[in-house]
């Protein structure tokens, strides 16, 4: 029996086990139950694989054998490209759309996802086979609380105050607050908005939230989340009774009309903040720092 | 094809504000103009957008 059998067995469970544990169907609906599970169970075991098989080549002096990483790098590029495939797909047959930026979003989590299981196998094998399981084991705990933080985005709750605002015409425009939403002309449509519609008003905190909530990707994930979340009181071919987010152009304030099939405005508060803020959305403005004569500094 | 972001029928009551370049359907009252833009709004797939008060205009977004 080989010298590497356990600590490669060791390896390659716990990276399943992260990558089991980092798979969870929520109000997003996303992976599907059971077939899309299976897929990205499936490519973690293949990832924790490699990640464990670089730790025999290397004290093994088969330092060759590493660039079978590579591989594993272009292999999960292709489990991004799937994703988006996928999810570009059957966004067309949403009732509201996710939109580009949020499948982006998803697709890129799902390759990192993977690139963390290879480096938890990769660190909990060298640890096993250096210094016995006890260490093993409290490296593979570690890593996987850094994973399941690593996983955790900022929420739209930590960028903006969310404040309900009761929506209102003044003649055919619709309005959240003193936003302007759109023109809806036929007052049998505008009754419907008036009495199933919700209207809130998202107040960046600073400059930088200010760039993130005014990208039309982020504004189309925070409707969507809302209405996967809460229904939505619409069907094909209505186009009146969308969803939308409009911005002030003073001050930069969203303003999100929404209309829930479910009718808790409290919950539709906390899916709003819970919203994740997506990585290409996030600008940050304040970061660029300039010198006392306008160039930029390095 | 689809046509987005174009006026695809324009429902009026005053024949002298009609639009020209769509299809132009007049009307007698204020009724029949709601009537007929519901009915135009689900045919087209489009939202009835109010331009005056004698004039919808329906578009697809």
């Amino acid at each position: 029996m080989n010298e590497y059998l356990y600590p490669v067995i060791f390896g390659v469970v716990v990276g399943t086990v992260t990558r089991i544990s980092m798979l969870k169907t929520d109000y997003r609906q996303y992976p599907t139950y059971l077939h899309g599970k299976i897929i990205h169970i499936a490519l973690g075991f293949i990832a924790a694989s490699l990640g464990t098989i670089a730790v025999p080549a290397i004290l093994e002096e088969e330092y060759t054998a590493i660039t079978f990483l590579t591989v594993a790098a272009s292999q999960f590029r292709e489990v991004r490209n799937m994703e988006r495939n996928t999810l570009t797909e059957l966004d067309s047959y949403e009732l509201v759309s996710r939109g580009k930026a949020y499948i982006e979003g998803i697709a890129l989590t799902f390759e990192s996802r993977n690139y963390l299981v290879i480096f938890t196998s990769l660190l909990s094998t060298f640890a096993y086979v250096i210094f016995g399981i006890g260490i093993a084991t409290i490296v593979a705990v570690i890593c996987f609380f850094i994973t399941h933080r690593m996983m955790k985005g900022n929420k739209i709750g930590d960028i903006v105050h969310v404040e309900y605002k009761p929506l209102h015409f003044e003649g055919a425009g619709l309005h959240v607050d003193d936003i302007y939403i759109m023109n809806i002309g036929l007052p049998s449509k505008q009754e419907i908005i008036l009495e199933y519609g919700m209207g809130f008003v998202l107040t960046p905190k600073n400059l930088n939230a200010l760039t993130t909530i005014s990208n039309l990707g982020q504004r189309q994930a925070i409707i969507h989340d809302v209405s996967t979340a809460l229904g939505v009181h619409r069907d094909s071919g209505e186009p009146s009774l969308y969803p939308l987010a409009k911005r002030d152009l003073i001050d930069g304030r969203l303003g999100v009309f929404l209309i829930p099939h479910e009718q808790d405005r409290e919950k539709a508060e906390r899916v709003i903040k819970a919203c994740p803020t997506l990585e290409n959305a996030i600008r940050m403005p304040s970061e660029r720092h300039l010198d006392q004569k306008g160039r930029e500094r390095a | 094809m689809t046509l987005e972001k174009f006026i695809l029928a324009a429902i009026t009551t005053d024949p002298e504000k009609a639009p020209t370049g769509c299809a132009v359907f007049h009307v007698d009252s204020v009724e029949e103009l709601h009537k007929v833009a519901l009915n135009l709004e689900a045919i087209l797939d489009g939202i009835a957008h109010l331009v005056s008060e004698e004039v919808f205009v329906v578009v697809r977004h």
